[in-house]
């Protein structure tokens, strides 16, 4: 099969960044049991602290779907994009099975597969769970995840159950079908087309349905959800409370990726995305209720590598033939990394004290160019930033921003030769709201730039941890007395 | 009396696994619906199964090459704004 194709979910897993601990992973899944919370510890996609050490694969072999959202288009192919659901090569399952085998012999961090489309991994059963069960006899230490909207899950949770998947992520948008009927033109339920409200009625009904049924049976769910202004925004936080009552771990909350080029039906009626703000207000307001998640990268579904990055292209099927390969061995070396990763995050884990800084002063944002858990990337160079807010209470980390992100759209694509200046530009105003800019090293152009926009740049904590780092500029700021000022007045300063 | 596949087909496999017939191939650049074994699902299903599920508009068309999910109909994107964007598809083969 050799499909471009694009998807429906949006994704969930994602893909590498670059810190060493992204401040709140261990208190974010704190309230949860100990046997959750083993579960999860060497999951990039679930555990935070987990995504800077560990990687997941996606494998391409679902490419059917079973219902439309306004936010995906299936027509979209494009290798530079990196939206969920896009892929490049289609695969069978026994492609898949070699791919994995490959992938997790060259990159003995890897501990996750998952099928996560292009379509709906449960629109296409046959190709789903052939890949699963082979996966489970041939690399048995490789833990298995799904990701689906829902539709048919009630009907598959005794399969899923039975190939051993212990984390499963439903994206769940709405609870309320009048809500749903904005978002979903329609579903295939039982050899028809339906539309509008009773179409939404019967995915929302089959979505909560789905995920009591998997929580009955012990298995990990986590619910993503993706945050459309004037849609579902103000009806999220229910949806958090709801999901999290019925049983959900994690909850994702994921901004709407629409632009007029994707062509899909938002970005062309000009639905506007969410702000950075936005998502973390939102993100806010659901924490109340239960553990968030906060570094998704919305990966593609064939992504390969640490969230963050995708390596998918070193492991083509030409490439995977040309290797040569010791499986068992290649399990082995998994197994020996594993357990010293998980014995050196277990050592690295610090209480996050600010000293020097007094109760009363405000919280600070601030933009990490960070690489393998380190502010170890020079800013010209970082492909995203990691966001911290320092504060009294200690360091957390809330999100990431893209350098440049997603292609422009078919007249743009492919070209590599947008003005710098544009790319700078538009980098700063991804970091809009932070005040510090941590990298490895900044150019002269870009500190001038940077500091004109407000946003101090800071090279002196090269390759310091991360948090560690967030901290000590705090202080700085403290001691400098910049903290006793609002926000709001800094510029003017 | 059969549905035929036209190159707007973005190849995702959804038809193929609810055709009724086995009905439809894999070729290049696009699956096909063989037409000895299309019986337009007369019998089996109130609508034809691969016009039922396939996401892309113009994508089956009927013997005169008709669309069975014409533009605008599944994305409710408007076809003038397609048209505009030069995403309409050709509608027939």
């Amino acid at each position: 099969m050799e499909l471009p194709v694009i998807s429906n979910a949006p994704a969930e897993k994602s893909g590498g960044c670059s810190a060493s601990g992204c401040g709140s992973a261990p208190e974010a899944l704190a309230h949860l049991p100990e046997d959750i919370r083993r579960k999860v510890q060497d999951h990039p996609c679930y555990s935070e602290e987990a995504h800077h050490h560990f990687a997941r694969m996606h494998v391409a072999v679902a490419p059917a779907c079973n219902i439309q959202c306004h936010y995906c288009n299936r027509k979209y192919d494009c290798a530079n994009e990196s939206r969920p659901g896009v892929v490049s090569e289609l695969l069978d399952p026994e492609q898949a099975v070699r791919k994995v085998l490959a992938v997790a012999a060259a990159i003995p961090q890897m501990s996750v597969l998952g099928i996560a489309g292009p379509g709906d991994a449960l629109a296409n059963p046959r190709r789903t769970f052939a890949t699963f069960r082979a996966l489970a006899e041939k690399a048995p230490d490789l833990k298995l995840c799904l990701s689906t909207n829902g539709l048919m899950l009630p009907q598959y949770v005794d399969e899923i159950a039975r190939h051993n998947i212990d984390h499963v992520t439903i994206t769940i948008n709405c609870l309320d079908a009048e809500i749903g009927a904005r978002i979903y033109p329609w579903i295939y339920w039982q050899n028809c087309r339906l539309r509008g409200v009773e179409a939404a009625r019967i995915l929302i009904g089959q979505q909560q349905k789905g995920l009591e049924m998997l929580a009955a049976r012990g298995i990990l769910v986590k619910v993503n959800s993706v945050l459309i202004p004037g849609v579902n925004d103000a009806h999220l936080p229910e949806v958090s409370r709801t999901v999290k009552a019925k049983g959900a771990f994690l909850h994702n909350v994921m901004p709407l990726i629409a632009e007029a080029g994707h062509g899909t039906w938002y970005g062309l009626t000009g639905q506007r995305s969410p702000s950075a703000a936005e998502l973390q207000a939102l993100q806010d307001a659901c924490a109340g209720d239960m553990a968030m998640m906060r570094h998704c990268r919305q990966c593609r579904a064939d992504a390969v590598g640490l969230l963050g990055e995708d390596r998918g292209a070193e492991f083509t099927l030409d490439r995977i033939d040309a290797m040569d390969i010791d499986y068992a061995a290649a399990m082995a070396r998994r197994e020996e990394v594993r357990a010293a990763l998980l014995g050196r995050l277990a050592a690295a884990r610090t209480p996050a004290v600010t000293e020097a800084v007094t109760a009363a002063a405000r919280p600070v944002l601030m933009a990490v160019a960070a690489k393998n858990g380190v502010v170890g990337e020079h800013f010209g160079h970082a492909r995203e930033f990691l966001v911290y807010e320092a504060s009294p209470a200690g360091v957390r980390f809330i999100g990431h921003r893209q350098a440049a992100r997603y292609c422009g759209g078919a007249d743009r694509c492919g070209d590599g030769d947008a003005a710098p200046e544009s790319i700078l530009e538009r980098t700063i105003a991804a970091l809009a709201g932070c005040e510090a800019v941590l990298c490895a090293k900044v150019g002269i152009e870009p500190w001038g730039r940077l500091e004109a926009a407000g946003i101090a740049p800071n090279g002196e904590h090269a390759l310091e941890p991360i948090e560690d780092a967030v901290r000590a500029v705090y202080a700085e700021m403290a001691a400098a007395g910049k903290l006793a000022q609002a926000a709001a007045e800094r510029k003017v300063a | 009396m059969t549905l035929q596949i036209t190159e707007v087909c973005v190849n995702c496999w959804a038809c193929v696994d609810v055709c009724p017939n086995e009905a439809i191939y894999a070729d290049r650049p696009h699956l096909l619906i063989d037409d000895a074994k299309c019986t337009e699902c007369l019998g089996d299903h109130a609508e034809p199964q691969c016009a039922a599920i396939c996401p892309i508009e113009c994508a089956i068309v009927g013997e005169l090459g008709d669309p069975l999910n014409p533009p605008g109909s599944l994305t409710g994107i408007p076809p003038a704004t397609l048209a505009e964007l030069g995403l309409l598809a050709a509608g027939g083969r």
